[in-house]
């Protein structure tokens, strides 16, 4: 095999250079040494390359040769991704066993999408059509949950001249289209693309429309958009994991990608023990059928946690395009950022704050623009959308340092962790001080419109009441409750109440875990009725507020979150009882 | 195929230079030789460049020079020998004996750096791990595959309390279990405690100790806990044993590799530790966890001391995002007077829900552990009360509160340095302790437990 090769003049950890490369290009793919392992050519300088290796590179040499294969990164697009576990190159980590063991072995090459599966390919057009670039010219039941929609790759199109049904291998030709040109172009399951360049869409659209989370302080308070981006920051053992797995779990997204980058492997075994058992809220389906899982545990080489969430994004924008919407979450960005500081730090650039690379900010934003909501390209009116959710781990829980400031630049929303609520045991441990969302404008008209009237209300004199309790607090720290006026007294009750029984969340319990949106706003609407009412009687001279607090209908506040879904009228009965009792008191 | 050059061109700290080489692989082991002296000194390529090699020595470079002096290049990483002959010895951090017996003849050489575990082929922790204090046990309890570390400060006894843990610990279904103890950049009379502490007891012929004390070479240091972690993924995953890991102290490590950093004039990250810190502290704690298939498993309990007990340094900072948990030793328990310090409030363990419960410790565990966290915490808080109002003040449930806190922390924080309480006792102490309460404050118990145990 006449493959072009350049040699190796310097190893130093994940970063190779070798000269005679002057056929390179950057971020071409390229095998490093007999033993194959996978890299990726970073800079170039007159013939010669450095390359960051995907592998360990021990017993790695100068004059060991290094192989080009002339593609950049790309992944590997088709049916057969979703219920996959990838590693941070798109290796299925269940070939990989297979290959070396329980251990990674090192030049392994496994293909990302399995060429010997048939899949049934039920064809929506006939031959004689025209088709441009992104069309559907076919579908293929990828699992119980998803259509996985064949599109026309892009760069393509031109006259349908042939299409087959039936079980096709992803190598199979499905299509052929005559180009404008005469030429023919024959049409696979199988499309590659450059993991660093995001996928062409239909254009951009703006977010309107919640992606449901079920956690109440998430969607109540704090909502993100569906093609919106968020970041949750907080220091170890506050629960950002738990968090995103959460998310990953229950949100109203059809499609999850979830990237593990720089984690702890058994986090991700976790993972990947959960996810196949548990049933999906909106379907009953098993959550992995709709599922890409990408480990890249934080003793697997360091260059592949960089491309993985490349890898991660881009199978998401595939899904988009066929018009779903998609969720992925990245846990967590800072061990990607720290990624490409090691990398820059061994091609000796000039470092940035804290030592990352000055293009820190500009790759981080690059990354997280890659959400949104789009047309998807082709015809007809398909729609998709992509939300990214980073998890951020400041060093120290110190929210100035570079990753995190970048990270707020980019994203809208904001889930602020804290360390003190998490070791007061509420969960999730979200401060409802310090986020903030900038999408609640846009999906407000959602709430309105599809969940009630009043409950931007609602919300708003919620969050106003959260704010007061912290003021009231620090002058109870000072001179005790008695000191406080009953209407002040009332603030702290019902801001009390939202905390206990709505804001806490036990991630952990299966019926608790997840409250559909019209019950988190009945939820809240029955404790702000304490407020509403009690206002009512607070200014009655000889007032006492202890009164108040011995109702019996207070006990029920405390049980709100028992009542079932859909029985509103009981929910309504609670909130009429409230206002009856607390008008009552003379 | 080895070669041997006499082109050493520079020496600087643990580095040197060789000029003129050909055919070396990145990490590969070289020894140099110096004239006049009978042995060879260890290092290995840490930069390999076209003709020119960046070399790291394992020992210190004091008295070598560039004129006369050969380096030979072995052709292979650095490997250590293992066999189950090594239980109940002493190793250095070359992975020579240093117990005065004679070297023991490997099974198996296996390369130190060891590969990742593929998450796909874990096997999730789940499986309980007494270490016979009932802080740990009981309320942040140890996972067979968990990696948890302690955080403590200068001063505090953490050694006491390692050693302690290395004595004790045993899993419960009787299988096979042994104990590897690495100390790093320890001085000379804790090594001194650590090995009569382990041959006074016994506990050694069941332990492997590797020992480099502060005034060993530095980069040994950076070795130590990968030998370590070699030897017990070895008889975890050959030879079906359950292995417990302990490392102190990390901070020490860290420093070590800081060191090798600034001499290699890398770009320094936090607090000049490189930026790699958390890549290479993620290689050795990873390597705990139990694989689909073995019967073995490797649980690491990693001790470092937090400079100026500030847990946002780098060190504990960057070990927490590994880890799964925390145990946090409290400086005012240890002017208190209480053994072991071990702050129960702000310490973790992640996995602690995995291995408790019926058939694994007992029924009634997370419920206890629940409620006397939860107590604990309000008696301290209450305690704080009652120092700004006076108890006076306080109601009959805050004083019960506040003995609660008071008893807590004297019987069951409290425990003798050779008192190995199994997880029953623990929990029955817990029992005792509750008694202190009214009854309708055990919210967090369940009431057939609270009949059966109360």
């Amino acid at each position: 095999m006449s493959e072009e090769q350049g040699i190796i003049i310097k190893v130093s950890g994940p970063l190779v250079v070798a000269k005679g490369m002057k056929n390179a290009k950057m971020y071409e793919v390229v095998n490093v040494s007999d033993q194959r392992l996978v890299g990726e050519v970073i800079e170039l300088n007159g013939d010669e390359a450095s390359i960051q290796v995907y592998e360990e590179t021990s017993g790695v040499g100068p004059g060991e040769p290094v192989f080009l294969t002339g593609q950049t990164l790309s992944v590997e697009l088709g049916p057969g991704l979703l219920e996959s576990i990838y590693d941070g190159i798109q290796r299925p980590l269940a070939l990989i066993e297979k290959e070396s063991g329980s251990f990674i072995g090192r030049g392994i090459s496994v293909p990302g999408i399995s060429r010997e599966k048939q899949w049934d390919f039920k064809p929506v057009v006939t031959t004689g059509e025209n088709v441009g670039e992104g069309d559907v010219i076919g579908e293929v039941q990828e699992t119980t949950l998803i259509s996985h929609k064949i599109m026309v790759p892009v760069g393509m199109s031109g006259k349908l001249v042939e299409i087959n049904s039936g079980l096709k291998t992803v190598e199979d030709v499905v299509a052929v289209i005559e180009g404008e040109d005469g030429h023919k172009h024959k049409v696979t399951m199988l499309q590659k693309w450059p993991i660093r360049i995001s996928r062409k869409d239909g254009g951009k659209r703006v977010p309107i429309e919640p992606l449901i989370t079920g956690t109440r302080i998430l969607d109540t308070l704090f909502p993100l958009a569906k093609g919106g981006a968020g970041c949750i920051p907080g220091p170890f053992g506050a629960g950002k994991t738990v968090t995103q797995q959460t998310i990953a779990k229950y949100c109203d997204a059809q499609i999850i990608v979830y990237v593990g980058c720089g984690e702890r492997g058994n986090e991700m075994t976790d993972v990947l023990m959960e996810f196949p058992e548990l049933k999906d809220p909106n379907t009953g389906e098993p959550l992995m059928k709709r599922t890409v899982l990408i480990a890249n545990t934080s003793n697997m080489p360091v260059a592949a946690r960089e491309a993985s969430v490349y890898t991660g994004v881009t199978i998401a924008e595939y899904y988009r395009d066929m018009g779903y919407n998609v969720a992925l979450m990245a846990d967590s960005t800072s061990r990607w950022a720290e990624a490409m500081r090691e990398m820059s730090g061994r091609l000796e650039e000039m470092p940035g704050e804290e030592g990352y690379p000055a293009y820190l900010g500009s790759r981080t934003a690059g990354f997280y623009e890659r959400a949104g909501a789009v047309k998807c390209l082709g015809s007809g009116d398909r729609n998709g959308s992509l939300t990214i959710i980073g998890a951020v781990s400041p060093p120290g829980g110190d929210l100035s340092e570079p990753v995190t400031q970048n990270t707020l630049r980019v994203t809208k929303v904001f889930w602020g962790l804290d360390a003190t609520l998490a070791r007061r045991r509420h969960f999730p441990a979200i401060n409802w001080l310090t986020s903030y969302s900038l999408y609640d404008a846009n999906v407000s008209g959602y709430w309105t419109k599809e969940v009630a009237e009043d409950a931007i209300k609602v919300r708003g004199d919620a969050m106003k009441l959260l704010q007061e309790e912290s003021k009231l607090e620090e002058i109870v720290r000072l001179v005790g409750t008695d000191a406080l006026s009953p209407k002040e007294r009332l603030v702290l009750e019902t801001s009390k109440s939202i905390r206990e029984d709505f804001l806490f969340q036990n991630a952990f319990d299966n019926v608790d875990a997840y409250t559909s949106l019209k019950k988190q706003y009945w939820m809240l609407k029955c404790i702000m009725t304490i407020y509403y009412a009690g206002q009512d009687v607070v200014d009655k001279e000889d007032f006492d507020f202890n009164e108040l607090k011995e109702l019996p209908v207070m006990a029920k506040i405390i049980k709100v979150k028992d009542i079932e879904v859909g029985k509103w009228e009981e929910f309504e009965e609670l909130e009429k009882e409230i206002t009856k009792s607390i008008h009552s008191l003379k | 195929m080895q070669k041997e050059y006499k082109s050493i061109t520079s020496i600087a700290g643990p580095l040197l230079v060789v000029e003129g080489v050909e055919g070396i692989k990145y990490e590969e082991l070289v020894e140099i030789q110096i004239p006049g002296e009978k042995g060879v000194r260890l290092g290995k390529v840490l930069e390999a460049s076209e003709g020119r090699a960046l070399v790291q020595m394992f020992e210190d470079t004091q008295g070598s020079k560039t004129e006369g002096s050969k380096a030979r290049f072995l052709g292979e990483t650095m490997k250590i020998g293992v066999s189950p002959d090594m239980l109940g010895r002493v190793f250095n951090g070359s992975g020579k004996p240093i117990d005065g017996r004679p070297e023991i003849i490997p099974e198996k050489r296996l390369d130190i750096s060891g590969q990742a575990i593929n998450p796909y082929s874990r096997d999730f922790p789940n499986d309980f791990f007494q270490t016979g204090i009932s802080t740990i046990d009981a309320l942040n309890t140890l996972v067979r595959g968990q990696k948890l570390p302690i955080f403590s400060g200068s001063g505090l006894p953490h050694n006491r309390m390692a050693a302690q843990i290395a004595r004790q610990a045993k899993v419960k279904d009787g299988s096979d279990f042994a104990v590897i103890f690495a100390a790093m950049g320890v001085t000379f009379e804790e090594a001194q405690f650590f090995q009569s502490e382990f041959e006074k007891t016994g506990a050694i012929e069941k332990a492997v100790l590797f020992i480099n004390t502060a005034d060993d070479p530095v980069v040994e240091r950076i070795a130590i806990p990968r030998l370590a972690l070699t030897t017990a993924e070895y008889l975890a995953y050959e030879k079906d044993m359950h292995v417990l890991v302990v490392l102190t102290d990390l901070t020490n490590y860290a420093e070590a590799l800081r060191e090798v950093s600034a001499a290699r004039k890398e770009v320094p990250g936090r607090r000049g530790y490189p930026g790699y810190l958390y890549t290479d502290l993620a290689t050795i704690y990873e390597r705990a966890g139990r694989i689909k298939g073995k019967k073995g498993s490797v649980t690491q309990i990693p001790i470092l001391t937090m400079p100026e007990d500030d847990i946002t340094h780098p060190i504990p900072d960057l070990t927490g995002y590994i880890t799964e948990g925390q145990i946090v030793m409290g400086r005012d328990l240890h002017r208190k007077g209480i053994y072991p310090p071990a702050d129960v409030l702000p310490s973790l363990s992640r996995l602690k829900d995995k291995g408790i419960g019926e058939g694994k410790t007992r029924a009634d565990h997370s419920g206890v552990m629940n409620q006397l966290y939860a107590s604990y915490a309000r008696g301290c808080d209450v305690r704080e009360l009652a120092v700004i109002l006076g108890e006076a003040a306080l109601d009959d449930i805050d004083r019960a509160y506040m003995k609660f806190a008071v008893e807590f922390e004297d019987k069951f924080i409290r425990q003798g340095e050779h008192e190995d309480r199994d997880i029953e006792r623990s929990l029955s102490i817990g029992w005792e302790l509750l008694k202190i309460l009214p009854k309708s404050e055990l919210k967090r118990i369940k009431e057939e437990y609270i009949e059966k145990y109360l």
